[in-house]
């Protein structure tokens, strides 16, 4: 019990998740992980209900990815042990009565952020067209047998959008590398993800846990 | 600034006269039909009595033998139709008229008006002496509310709906409950305090007062919300709430009904009410339902009959309503159920010709029966028997605000425990202020039998509907603005909101798999797989059942991107390029720059095709029209028509290729140039090469699927391409090298285009 408290508290980013949520976590973690200290792709790989889920790939990375963990790593780990898997669901957190605007803005950048490194599998910080591609052909993939040229059209109306979106005039000889992460933002505002992305277990009314940023 | 005044001012005049000249029209047909078969000798009453006298001449008459009536006037043959239609005329003719006249649109919201134009129209007729007609219940409850419901429903929005369902829920079962008590309860209590004539009401007439006066009516709703476009949740929660406690009030107003003149209530019949109430809301849900699933099942056969498609859709759902209306169940909610219920399907069945009827037709009826709901209101005000007591309708007026401002501030404090989008103290208020009375509530009060209060109630409801819908009404739209409530936002739905809508509901499954949680989204999910694998494969025709939905999101944008382009285009005025950026921008370059043809289902394609050839051949009639049966053309006129045509052609062309994503990509090699015009009377072999020859009508012996690239072919085995390839082979034998000419027609994709196949033209 303490040990999680320290841990959490060791977390980068304040995580307002209550005592209880972290406790049912850190079961599940260690179900998941056959009661080891840290799990790995393929424990992930065996949970039944996700073989269904045409981005299952996508969400697996998700946890492994070092660019989700807020340290300003990149690449991707093996394993991961409790606190970065808690790391990843803090992302999942939805807003509350007393969250501020500013709290919320900076929980809607957090979210779409958590997406974007979904999408950017390059690490290169801005989305191309192939990764995209890469995003739509995946979604569709469960959907029977559709062929790549229907997700590549979808795809590329897409890119256009957001190129015409925020880049309006471009001359005929000027290529738009890539969607980064402004143009996402942008693309995305009308979804107000705080509000759309959040697991309702995690649902929070007394914030126990506030802690600061870690200096160690 | 001044000379639109001075405009305004000049046409305001002809325009209250015009009003005024309708509203005497209107009184006198009122006053017509409201003849009774009597002897009457006033003049104004002209046709009527002539007819009567013309058919007792004729009778008379038949000893003498009299001239062949050249010209008769026979005005009992069609009085009925005659009247229903001209009433409806004039009715929506004043709606016309508020529309034009300038700026009391945005003070008076319709409905208000309308109310006001009945009550003058009352009063007119009250004043000549004539008894005027009266909101018939049978007429309003199967005739005017049927088809405003079914088009809410039809159209209601379904993820909003569902993911506040919990909260819509509470306020429209506990809700209308506790106003009904409350209401009823402190009505009672007042009438004991008052005696004098209201000392003989019970308990049990209040209580079903309660209940007639406290339904927040989905009419009144709808028809003030509309103007104000206020943000979809709290949209949807007042007009949920309005729909959903149809079933509470049915309910308790039959249940209280029954015991006033039972006279005494017991436990058990307490019991029994509850569990009508499940049976009434569960029961209305599953007959529109059922009624929902056979008219999406007959939806897979109409391919060939799709005229009557649309009838299919509005007959199925009359009778879900009907039906559940047969077993006292809720009538609302059956319409509200079979509507949801069929939607997807039928729409993935029908053309698309059928659901622009469907929609333009359900909203023209729901627009006719508001209308005449509210005329009716005002009419039947002035017409109907009051008694008019100051304590008991001051009373219920303050008590509905009341108990309303009590019920949502209790219920929000509870409900928002449960919510993650909490509601704020903004929200409330437009909650409360939004619960409007309506017409429902005034044809409930007129079924009430007891007639000694009957008079008194009434009087008292209509205050409150008048008091809700005028005050509230016109109140709500300024003080939304005061408040600095969120608006709807206009902008409409892109691609990019769609696909990540769609990654974040199989994100949240997943993540909610991981940690073990069943949560909404995995009940979601579940349910979308079933009805992929079982219930689309029932009741959606052919290929489109396995199509996914982002596909057919993505084709229904393209369909709406040509039509707009074609519309925009017709009027010869092409719209300005909203942003530069097109395809190349977007792709690598490199030597493999092939293009990527969508692989959009052949049906949408010939839809697509269709349209963008109408409009073209509507062009180019028009700029040919002159010549159209002519042989000879007159070669100089032709040639300047015909490159102008091109150039708009070409203008078009490059608009197209920028909204939809067949890149205009420059080909290695020059593709066909073969366009084919099939007029009604000619097919035109416009061919580039041979531009002398071009002109002259050949009839074409089999005109080609489309204009295809080389690449094409061997990308598209599947569809029909071996005899388009084969066309090709030979055509492009004939095409020289004019590249230039080419390069400037670029005609990139094989949707612009041409002939039809006579086999294709169905729908």
């Amino acid at each position: 019990y303490d040990t999680f408290m320290t841990v959490s508290c060791h977390s980068y980013v304040d995580t307002s998740i209550s005592l209880e949520q972290i406790e049912n976590l850190h079961k599940r973690f260690q179900r998941l992980s056959d009661n080891e200290e840290t799990i790995s792709r393929k424990h992930l790989d065996s949970i039944p209900s996700l073989d269904n889920n045409p981005i299952k790939k996508q969400i697996i990375e998700a946890f492994f990815d070092k660019r989700n963990q807020h340290q300003d790593e990149v690449g991707s780990c093996e394993e991961i042990g409790f606190e970065q898997f808690l790391m990843v669901m803090s992302h999942f957190r939805p807003p509350s009565l007393k969250t501020t605007e500013e709290e919320k803005e900076a929980m809607r950048k957090e979210k779409l952020r958590f997406l974007f490194n979904m999408h950017d599998t390059g690490n290169d910080g801005t989305i191309t067209l192939v990764e995209y591609r890469k995003v739509v052909e995946e979604l569709l993939s469960k959907s029977g047998d559709i062929g790549q040229e229907a997700a590549k059209a979808i795809a590329d109306a897409a890119m256009l959008e957001v190129a015409s979106t925020n880049v309006p005039h471009m001359d005929p000889d000027d290529f738009y590398e890539g969607i980064t992460f402004e143009h996402f933002e942008q693309i995305l505002k009308g979804l107000e993800m705080e509000t759309r992305m959040y697991i309702r277990f995690l649902d929070v009314e007394t914030p126990t846990l506030r802690c600061g940023k870690s200096t160690s | 600034m001044a000379e639109l005044r001075l405009a305004r001012r000049s046409s305001f005049l002809p325009l209250t006269g015009l009003m005024c000249v309708l509203l005497l029209v209107f009184v006198s047909v009122a006053s017509a039909s409201r003849d009774v078969v009597s002897e009457n000798n006033e003049t104004w009453r002209g046709p009527a009595g002539e007819t009567r006298g013309d058919s007792h001449n004729q009778t008379n008459s038949t000893a003498h033998k009299k001239a062949f009536p050249v010209l008769s006037f026979n005005y009992e043959h069609v009085r009925k139709p005659f009247e229903i239609s001209l009433w409806i005329l004039l009715a929506l003719l004043m709606k016309l008229g508020f529309h034009i006249i300038p700026g009391v649109q945005n003070i008076v919201p319709e409905s208000c008006l309308l109310i006001g134009v009945g009550l003058l129209v009352g009063g007119i007729i009250k004043a000549i002496g004539e008894e005027a007609p009266v909101l018939d219940t049978k007429l309003f409850f199967l005739y005017l509310l049927p088809p405003i419901i079914l088009d809410a429903g039809y159209f209601l929005p379904i993820r909003p709906f569902t993911e506040n369902m919990g909260t819509i829920l509470v306020f429209a079962v506990v809700g209308t409950l506790w106003n009904t008590f409350f209401i009823g309860g402190m009505i009672y209590g007042v009438c004991r305090i008052e005696g004098g004539q209201l000392a003989s009401v019970d308990p049990l007439s209040c209580l079903l007062f309660g209940t007639i006066v406290s339904a927040v009516d989905p009419v009144a709703v709808l028809a003030v919300f509309e103007e104000i476009h206020i943000n979809e949740l709290l949209h949807i929660l007042v007009f949920g709430e309005s729909l959903l406690n149809d079933a509470v009030t049915v309910v308790l107003y039959h249940l209280f009904e029954e015991f006033t003149h039972a006279g005494t209530v017991t436990v058990v019949d307490a019991i029994l009410g509850v569990v009508c109430f499940f049976v009434v809301s569960l029961g209305g849900i599953l007959v529109g339902a059922i009624y929902g699933i056979l008219g999406a099942f007959t939806s897979r056969f109409t391919s060939h009959t799709r005229v009557i498609e649309p009838l299919f859709v509005f007959l199925y759902s009359y009778m879900a309503y009907l039906s559940a209306e047969v077993f006292h169940l809720s009538g609302i909610m059956s319409l509200i159920a079979c509507g949801v219920v069929m939607r997807p399907y039928v729409e993935a069945n029908v053309s698309h010709k059928s659901y622009t009827t469907i929609k333009y037709f359900l909203k023209m009826w729901s627009s006719v029966s508001e209308t005449l709901i509210f005329i009716f209101l005002g009419v039947s005000t002035v017409a109907g028997p009051h008694a008019w007591n100051w304590t008991f309708v001051i009373v219920t007026v303050v008590l509905c605000l009341v108990s309303r401002v009590l019920g949502v501030i209790g219920l929000t404090y509870i409900i928002n425990k449960f919510r993650i989008v909490k509601l704020t103290k903004k929200d409330q208020f437009i909650v409360a202020y939004g619960g409007l009375r309506g017409a429902i509530a005034f044809s409930l009060g007129f079924l009430l039998t007891n007639s000694e209060m009957k008079n008194m109630f009434l009087t008292a409801i209509i205050t409150v509907i008048f008091f809700t819908v005028i005050v509230q009404g016109m109140t709500i739209r300024p003080l939304v603005d005061l408040l600095a409530v969120k608006k709807k936002k206009e902008s409409k739905r892109s691609i990019n909101e769609e696909i990540h809508t769609q990654f974040l509901d199989h994100l949240l499954t997943g993540i909610e798999d991981i940690c073990g949680h069943y949560g909404h989204h995995h009940w979601k999910d579940k349910l979308n797989r079933f009805n992929k694998a079982y219930v689309k494969k029932w009741l959606i025709a052919g290929e489109r059942s396995t199509e996914p939905q982002l596909i057919s999101f993505y084709n229904k944008m393209e369909m709406k991107q040509a039509m707009m382009l074609v519309e925009s285009g017709s009027t010869a005025q092409l719209p300005t390029i909203v942003s530069s950026v097109s395809m190349q921008n977007i792709k690598p370059r490199g030597p493999a720059r092939q293009r990527a043809i969508p692989s959009i289902s052949k049906s949408r394609e010939q839809e697509i095709r269709k349209i963008l050839r109408a409009n073209l051949q509507k062009t180019r009639q028009r700029l040919r029209s002159y010549s159209r049966h002519d042989l000879m053309i007159d070669p100089f006129e032709d040639n300047v028509s015909e490159v102008r045509f091109r150039r708009q052609r070409v203008e078009m062309e490059r608009r197209m290729s920028h909204y939809l994503t067949v890149p205009a990509n420059r080909q290695e090699t020059p593709p066909v140039r073969k366009v084919c015009f099939e007029s009604e009377h000619k097919v035109y072999t416009y061919d580039d090469s041979k531009s002398p020859r071009g002109w002259t009508a050949e009839p074409d012996p089999s005109p080609p699927d489309a204009v295809s690239l080389l690449n094409e072919s061997s990308q598209r085995a599947n569809q029909s391409s071996e005899h388009r390839a084969k066309h090709n082979d030979e055509l492009r034998a004939k095409v020289p090298d004019e590249k230039e000419e080419q390069d400037q027609l670029k005609l990139s994709r094989c949707l612009s285009d041409p002939g039809p196949n006579k086999e294709e033209d169905l729908s």
